[in-house]
């Protein structure tokens, strides 16, 4: 019954807790096709009650929608790239095929997740009302907005981490996106070039207009003790150790210079 | 500093009131210990010929048990204890290179070290008193002049923290703290992804999964075990 390729990741205990009900549901209106197109589903929670038969709290909701939509976005970004004709070469393409296949299941995930409460796919301007025109054409430029995509959200879903902590479950199926998140990050700098982690709040060589995706990540700041100074490594380490999180007001700022409407 | 462990508000655990002091108290305390050993290693090594026929075993083939204690801190001290393992494994990678290391790869084992060299401080910082001792690593079946199996031990360490992180999060009370935990486990899973594609470059090796595993204390623990000599017990740690 359940998609093993898109929860091959998970804990299979998880899993289970995540799709009993779901299944408890669809079994009960004989809906077992349905169910393997809607492989995850934590459980009808959006209409109305999730495991213990508790209300799903509308925070959750908004972060995995939240979360929903910037999966959209990168999802139909790396459908498109991997469509367009002389983009991607064939020493990256396996990297990218593969970005593309976690982003497509990330988005299904959230959607069953969601069931009826979840949000509509936007419209996206890949180009970013033309600061990024050629980005289907210049591999180069891709790249760029690839490790845009990947690191706002390595950033997002980390600041959203807060907000699912009263489930266990959900909290945890976040977590299992967020580091993937942040290994296609490492992936996709790397291959531009860069270090796999974030130095200071350095863009690097991405242009000014992502500047907002590196802003704050300079903290050295942990847990009130200030890290910087700490013996026997050098301060930039002490940046690249810790990813800071966005808030999703920042992190819909970025977002919205790719989405129409 | 910090006042980290103070918000615990169970009063398990006292954080010190300076930071900086705790820091300094602790290396103080490390640079003695390591005096200390350093004596005992070379009195056992010039005494191994002349009074045992038996080979000495390997520095940290003994150490005592630790647990890893209850709530947030126990949790805080299990990331810990793999933060611990981690820096002293890219300590010794980076300090006695295998001999066809490219320049890439220095640099790369060397981020990882000194990233997880601050991670190991920090968290020793934040337990203050809560914290476990240091522990002793075994890292007797790594082939250090041996670049394969450098590669995949740091994969396999690399791997496991993501899993111990996501499987932690979950366990942890205090918001502050997940997000701690949040800051780092990305941070491990760039690692991941930069020492997989180091093995199998630009293939689909760096992140084989969409959701990557979520696994307990009991299961990450036992998969360390071999590269720990201390008993670590975390039957005090949350379940849930």
């Amino acid at each position: 019954m359940i998609d093993k390729t898109i929860l091959g990741g998970l804990d299979p205990e998880l899993v289970s807790r995540l799709t009993s009900r779901r299944e408890v549901i669809f079994k009960a209106g004989k809906l077992g096709v349905a169910l393997a197109s809607a492989p995850i589903a934590l459980g009808a929670l959006s209409t109305t009650t999730f495991g213990q038969g508790s209300p799903i709290p509308a925070q959750i909701v908004d972060a995995l929608n939240f979360a929903l939509t910037l999966e959209f976005l990168e999802d139909e970004f790396y459908r498109t790239a991997l469509r367009s004709r002389n983009l991607i070469p064939n020493t990256t393409r396996k990297v990218f095929q593969q970005i593309s296949n976690h982003e497509a299941a990330h988005v299904k995930f959230l959607q069953g997740a969601l069931g009826t409460a979840a949000t509509a796919k936007p419209t996206f301007d890949f180009t970013a009302g033309g600061a990024f025109a050629d980005v289907f054409s210049n591999y180069q430029t891709f790249l760029a907005v690839s490790q845009a995509f990947e690191d706002t959200g390595v950033r997002a879903y980390k600041g959203q981490a807060a907000n699912l902590i009263s489930n266990n479950d959900i909290l945890t199926a976040a977590l299992s996106i967020h580091s993937v998140e942040a290994r296609h990050a490492s992936q996709v700098r790397r291959i531009r070039g860069e270090k796999g982690w974030v130095t200071g709040d350095s863009r690097g060589t991405l242009p000014a207009p992502t500047q907002a995706i590196y802003d704050g990540d300079d903290n050295t700041t942990q847990g009130g003790a200030n890290l910087a100074g700490l013996a026997g490594v050098p301060a930039s380490a002490v940046t690249e150790a810790f990813d800071e999180p966005l808030t999703k007001e920042a992190v819909l700022a970025i977002a919205s210079l790719f989405i129409k409407s | 500093m910090s006042n980290i462990i103070k918000s615990r508000g169970d009063g398990k655990t006292q954080c010190a009131s300076d930071g900086k002091r705790t820091f300094l108290k602790l290396s103080g305390a490390a640079l003695a210990a390591l005096a200390v050993s350093g004596t005992a290693i070379d009195a056992l090594a010039s005494g191994e010929n002349a009074f045992f026929s038996i080979p000495i075993a390997p520095q940290g083939s003994t150490g005592s048990a630790v647990d890893l204690g209850s709530g947030d801190t126990g949790v805080l001290n299990y990331a810990y204890a793999l933060e611990q393992l981690e820096a002293a494994f890219y300590t010794q990678a980076v300090g006695s290179p295998y001999s066809n290391m490219s320049a890439q790869e220095r640099q790369i084992l060397t981020d990882l070290r000194d990233h997880e060299i601050v991670h190991r401080e920090f968290l020793k910082t934040a337990l203050g008193a809560g914290a476990i001792p240091g522990l002793t690593p075994n890292f007797g079946k790594i082939k250090f002049n041996n670049r394969n199996s450098v590669l995949k031990t740091a994969q396999t360490f690399e791997d496991l923290g993501v899993s111990a992180y996501n499987g932690a999060g979950k366990l942890l009370t205090n918001p502050d703290f997940l997000l701690l935990a949040g800051k780092i486990v990305s941070v491990e899973a760039r690692h991941a992804a930069a020492i997989r594609d180091l093995l199998k470059p630009r293939s689909n090796n760096f992140s084989p999964k969409a959701f990557d595993p979520a696994l307990d204390p009991a299961t990450v623990l036992k998969a360390a075990a071999p590269f720990i000599a201390n008993t670590i017990t975390a039957n005090n740690l949350p379940r849930s």
